[in-house]
């Protein structure tokens, strides 16, 4: 990373632990966690399971809203703000700054996301007072989890480059709710004929694969992951965001600041 | 070389639901800015000089023409890296402190590490900033407070140009007064100075050159004491004694009493009637001074004219 990415990213993370909406969500996220605890002390003999389903969902739903939040303001914010102007004319190209954009609130989002896990664990231990190996598997359901706000992140790159902070929410939120069924999707393209066959394989390549990445239920049944899914997650995550990523500094490069 | 040059730069914006109607916000603009000079960039409200200076900057993409700053482009680092830029009402990161943002800014200008430190409190001590507010987040800060704050971090990399945008917008009569001092600072020092303003007095005091704009075009351009210098053919004439008021009103003349000091302005051909007149009355002749166009007068006087007729 050149310093000055590295400047724009670390600048962005201030901003984001300065800002008290961010700790909202995490109080709130740790409250859910706490919440999936209590529900798990009511039933019988799947309290381990609940508390997983529950508390990891929350981590991830959370950690998106703080994604989409934080995200949709990235440049479309500094725009309006006009914040922009004494830093592009400064010796930063507009592509380093979507990238220290997105590497600021992508660490962001890997602090909150150590914060929220860390309270699980608690939670986890004061459940079963004790870990189990079993237990491994979790850190990577958490592992995906990050994956997820990395893309979400990209996406909410790509939309705040040219749209408003509203229609940027508005769309991300889409593309996270449309890619959480993107099995589904894939499962209707290859039914459909004609022209919604096209329109459909061509959507869930756009759409991102989010299906794949949550392995929460899966996790909380105590079944291992795979390091075939593994390697091929961690290769698509970093492949998509990436490119959106790259189609977020084309959009930006050209873009006159009102 | 020119420190600022423009070939026909031209901006037109796209209007209306569809965008179908043009606006065209800068007409064929061709100018430039010597190095070591005080520019002014002058124009009425809605004249189009926030918007030539975006174009400048790079910050807006031009319809037509092209610009060189420093000898070559915008779109280069290394010739950003020699600008400071303050934009007309400025805004900054209000998370930030004073002193957090211009290290900040001056991490992006790469200024060494070593000597950022020294730099940003002497350049928050140039501007006036008082001590007290440099560890304040920005949120708190007054427009005046921001507007120094906004200067301090156009100059603190040394930049070789330094363009502002209405920079004495916001400041009370003393900070205006500061950053004239400021700017004639920063000339002394070698660098070039373009500003707009709308404010003729600020020009006048400070410009080695103007240019005037109206209506997104180029209306005048020109050294300012040779825009001033022209006299219009009347003569100022001021004297003590207001008995002879009667004398210089039948004349035709309509002088002008401010207890006993009278003035009256009169054509060229008639001052030595209105002097014998005086002599006559007995009065205390005090001053004869030739009436010079001021920038006001040029700038007027420009706006007015119905196409361009540029004067370089």
């Amino acid at each position: 990373m050149n310093s000055r990415i590295g400047v724009i990213a670390f600048n962005t993370f201030r901003e984001a632990v300065r800002d008290r909406v961010l700790y909202n969500l995490i109080v709130f996220a740790l409250i859910m966690i706490g919440a999936s605890l209590l529900l798990g002390q009511i039933t019988i003999g799947v309290e381990r399971q609940l508390l997983i389903n529950l508390g990891l969902t929350s981590i991830s739903i959370f950690g998106v809203l703080i994604a989409i939040f934080i995200g949709i303001g990235l440049v479309s914010k500094e725009i309006d703000k006009r914040t922009l102007y004494t830093m592009l004319t400064r010796p930063v190209r507009r592509w380093e700054f979507i990238l220290g954009k997105f590497f600021g609130l992508v660490i962001t989002l890997a602090v909150n996301a150590g914060f929220m896990t860390l309270g699980f664990f608690i939670a986890l231990l004061y459940l079963m007072h004790g870990f189990q190996r079993s237990d491994l598997s979790i850190l990577v359901a958490i592992y995906f989890i990050l994956l997820q706000f990395m893309i979400v992140t990209a996406i909410a790159l790509v939309f705040s480059s040219f749209s408003t902070p509203i229609e940027s929410a508005v769309l991300t939120f889409a593309f996270f709710v449309v890619g959480s069924f993107s099995e589904d999707l894939r499962g209707f393209a290859e039914v459909a004929k004609g022209t919604s066959h096209y329109f459909a394989v061509g959507m869930s390549y756009i759409i991102p694969n989010f299906s794949a990445l949550n392995v929460i239920a899966s996790v909380a049944h105590g079944n291992p992951v795979s390091h075939q899914l593994i390697l091929m997650n961690t290769l698509y995550a970093f492949t998509y965001a990436g490119t959106a990523v790259c189609l977020a500094s084309l959009i930006f490069q050209n873009r006159n600041m009102k | 070389m020119p420190a600022v040059e423009t070939f026909a730069l031209e901006k037109t914006y796209r209007v209306g639901f569809w965008r179908s109607s043009p606006k065209v916000a800068l007409k064929s603009l061709t100018m430039s800015v010597e190095a070591g000079e005080i520019f002014g960039y002058l124009g009425p409200n809605g004249a189009g000089k926030t918007t030539t200076i975006r174009l400048l900057m790079g910050l807006v993409n031009p319809t037509g023409g092209s610009v060189k700053i420093l000898g070559g482009s915008i779109d280069d680092p290394a010739i950003r890296a020699q600008i400071g830029f303050l934009p007309e009402q400025p805004y900054f990161y209000d998370h930030l402190t004073a002193k957090e943002l211009l290290n900040y800014y001056a991490a992006l200008s790469s200024v060494p590490a070593k000597e950022r430190s020294r730099r940003i409190d002497a350049t928050l001590t140039r501007v006036g900033l008082a001590q007290d507010a440099w560890n304040t987040q920005l949120r708190k800060f007054s427009k005046g407070m921001l507007q120094r704050v906004g200067l301090a971090q156009a100059v603190l990399h040394e930049p070789k140009l330094v363009v502002l945008d209405e920079p004495m917008s916001g400041l009370d009569p003393t900070g205006r007064r500061e950053v004239r001092d400021l700017i004639e600072e920063l000339n002394h020092e070698g660098k070039t100075v373009l500003f707009s303003t709308h404010i003729l007095s600020d020009a006048e005091a400070l410009c080695d050159r103007v240019a005037v704009i109206g209506k997104g075009e180029l209306r005048g351009i020109g050294v300012v004491a040779d825009l001033t210098a022209s006299v219009k053919g009347n003569v100022e004439i001021m004297w003590q004694g207001a008995s002879a008021v009667p004398a210089i009103s039948s004349m035709g003349l309509h002088p002008h009493a401010v207890g006993d000091t009278v003035r009256v302005v009169v054509a060229e051909a008639k001052v030595d009637a209105v002097i014998d007149a005086l002599r006559r009355s007995n009065a205390k002749l005090v001053a004869v001074t030739p009436v010079r166009t001021t920038l006001e007068d040029y700038f007027l006087a420009q706006l007015a004219k119905p196409t361009a007729e540029v004067s370089r």
